[in-house]
């Protein structure tokens, strides 16, 4: 099988990882998670330079935050299929007992996640301490993070965008998911944010767009370059112009589905348009 | 009565930059994080011995948490500084989610602590800080009494793995501890011994305590009064055994009296042993403006409160 055609599979096998989930406790987060699953695959299987196992430090491997804990189903499948932890413990998903808490948390020592996250706007301060902490032990390697483009709302962020740039702390790639949805409805609806890209610039950072943010190619291609403008004294920013609920025709383009879990009928529908590839958990 | 000796007025927080200068030298891994007060946090020698691992920040409270939290990740034992009103109310949620739920080893050190920041008035002088540390999952929370003290325990913190929150305070006030002393997290000291009633003091107030036993001796009062540097973890056994011989208690802290060691006391007593206590402490209020002595007068929290304090205990019992 060639390469492409795996990392095809398994974006459709993580679509479906993510509607079981939500649907089997009827919470969570399906659409920013499909929103996001190409990423996710494409990151953790052709990007990032990850050691085998998991040590929290991370020294020596690039490494990763997501800010916008919410999306947890896409970072739980895709961590799980990476081998973080075995793929059957998705069915644990926001049960009682779980490591697979409903925001990520490092409390019940889930490899693959390095700080809790879910209350908005704090992720890329910690990534930004990680990249730091890179410089001082003089690891060479990256720093990766994803954040919400409604999450930019959070005033944290720009305190770290500024600070960024300040510290010139150049081995961090920030991507913005923007998707142009959030709870209450369209981001320009709930609080118009105007210009990102013009607003990273002016705080000092690299930016890059990938257009089509669910295409593994363009995804692949635009990351690959992202890694090419570290190094250089700034921080880099990824927009990543992604469609909210991709893959599953009825979630798509609207907000709906945002904190909404499917019930039987549409699970069944959504799984049909996405057949069993690598194999359900 | 054992009498202690005041070496000469100093502030606690010299004591923090004191003790961080140290770490500096001795712990690679230390760093420290600053939100634009150095001078006041004591600082600048670290900032001067190691600035590749210093980190100003900037006037950006809750990035220098996150920030904090993340050099952890690659073995850095991060201290940040600012005032304590900026160390916690502001940038509560950070210290929840990125510290304590994560497990980090980041040490929070508050300076400015409570009234005696004097002057620049209630905005700055948090009062309800302990409270809000105390009640964090995995929070250690130490409220040291003077610059000896403050020093060790600065020093001691660094080889604690957890998050803890380190407040000490502006003005200088009585340097009565052994300098170079072995700060023990979570030991309570017994500093007199005594048998009418017990006296359980943290932070400035541990001098004032002093003073306090000091003239309740004059008055054939028996006052044992214990430094209680360490409000979490609580030294429970020493509480327990102290009250067991006293039969009454008086807490003495600058800060509300909700939240604070008072109520932490009472929590252990009531589950063990039910005991008479009085509060010296803010009276859910807010401060105000004016000199350090000035405030810790009009609020009740010195020497001659706490006299009263137990001069109502007794009768009690």
């Amino acid at each position: 099988m060639s390469d492409s055609k795996h990392l095809e599979e398994l974006v459709i096998q993580v679509r479906r990882d993510i509607l079981r989930m939500v649907h089997k406790v009827n919470s969570g987060h399906p659409g920013g998670s499909l929103g996001c699953t190409e990423f996710f695959v494409a990151l953790y299987n052709k990007i990032m330079d990850r050691k085998k196992g998991f040590d929290m430090d991370g020294i020596g491997e690039d490494i990763f935050f997501l800010s916008n804990g919410h999306i947890s189903p896409v970072f739980y499948s895709v961590l799980a299929r990476a081998g973080y932890f075995p793929v059957k413990e998705l069915s644990t998903f926001r049960l009682i007992d779980s490591r697979l808490q409903g925001h990520p948390t490092t409390h019940e020592g889930l490899p693959g996640v390095r700080v809790a996250s879910g209350s908005l706007g704090q992720g890329m301060s910690v990534a930004l301490g990680a990249a730091q902490a890179k410089k001082l032990n003089n690891d060479t390697h990256l720093v990766y993070s994803l954040h919400g483009d409604g999450e930019l709302q959070e005033g944290q962020n720009w305190e770290a965008i500024m600070y960024a740039s300040a510290k010139k702390v150049d081995n961090i790639i920030s991507t913005i998911d923007l998707n142009g949805q959030q709870i209450d409805g369209a981001t320009d609806d709930v609080l118009p944010m105007g210009n990102i890209k013009q607003k990273f610039e002016a705080f000092g950072w690299i930016v890059l767009e990938i257009k089509d943010g669910n295409n593994l190619d363009a995804i692949i291609k635009g990351m690959k370059e992202a890694k090419t403008k570290t190094g250089h004294g700034k921080p880099v920013c990824v927009l990543l112009h992604t469609i909210m609920g991709n893959g599953v025709d009825f979630m798509m383009h609207t907000h709906a589905w945002h904190g909404k879990a499917p019930n039987d009928e549409q699970l069944a529908v959504g799984l049909a348009q996405n057949a069993e590839t690598i194999g359900d958990y | 009565m054992k009498t202690y000796t005041n070496t000469g007025n100093k502030d606690t927080r010299s004591g923090f930059g004191a003790g961080l200068t140290e770490l500096g030298q001795t712990n690679e891994n230390v760093v420290a994080l600053c939100a634009d007060l150095i001078g006041s946090l004591k600082m600048d020698d670290f900032k001067k011995n190691h600035p590749e691992r210093f980190f100003q920040v900037g006037i950006a409270e809750a990035n220098m948490i996150g920030i904090a939290a993340g050099l952890t990740i690659g073995g850095k034992i991060p201290f940040t500084g600012t005032f304590a009103n900026f160390s916690t109310g502001r940038v509560y949620d950070q210290i929840r989610q990125s510290v304590a739920y994560s497990d980090k080893n980041v040490k929070i050190c508050a300076s400015h602590a409570g009234l005696t920041l004097g002057e620049d008035g209630a905005t700055h002088q948090i009062l309800e800080d302990i409270g809000l540390m105390k009640m964090l999952p995995g929070m250690t929370v130490i409220n040291t009494c003077d610059y000896n003290q403050t020093k060790a325990a600065t020093i001691a913190i660094a080889d604690h793995h957890g998050p803890v929150y380190l407040r000490f305070g502006r003005p200088s006030v009585p340097n009565f501890t052994p300098e170079n002393q072995n700060f023990e997290i979570g030991k309570a000291i017994q500093l007199t011994e005594g048998n009418d009633v017990t006296i359980l003091a943290t932070g400035h107030l541990v001098w004032e305590a002093l003073e306090a036993a000091k003239s309740l001796n004059e008055q054939g009062i028996s006052a044992e009064v214990i430094n209680i540097h360490t409000i979490k973890p609580l030294d429970d056994n020493a509480i327990l055994a102290s009250v067991k011989k006293t039969g009454c208690l008086v807490t003495a802290e600058e800060h509300n009296y909700l939240g604070g060691l008072g109520e932490s006391v009472a929590r252990v007593l009531s589950q063990h042993h039910p005991t008479p206590q009085e509060f010296v402490a803010t009276q859910d209020t807010f401060g105000e403006s004016g000199t350090p002595a000035q405030l810790m007068n009009k609020y009740g929290l010195n020497s001659e409160a706490i006299v009263n304090a137990v001069k109502k205990v007794v009768t009690r019992k």
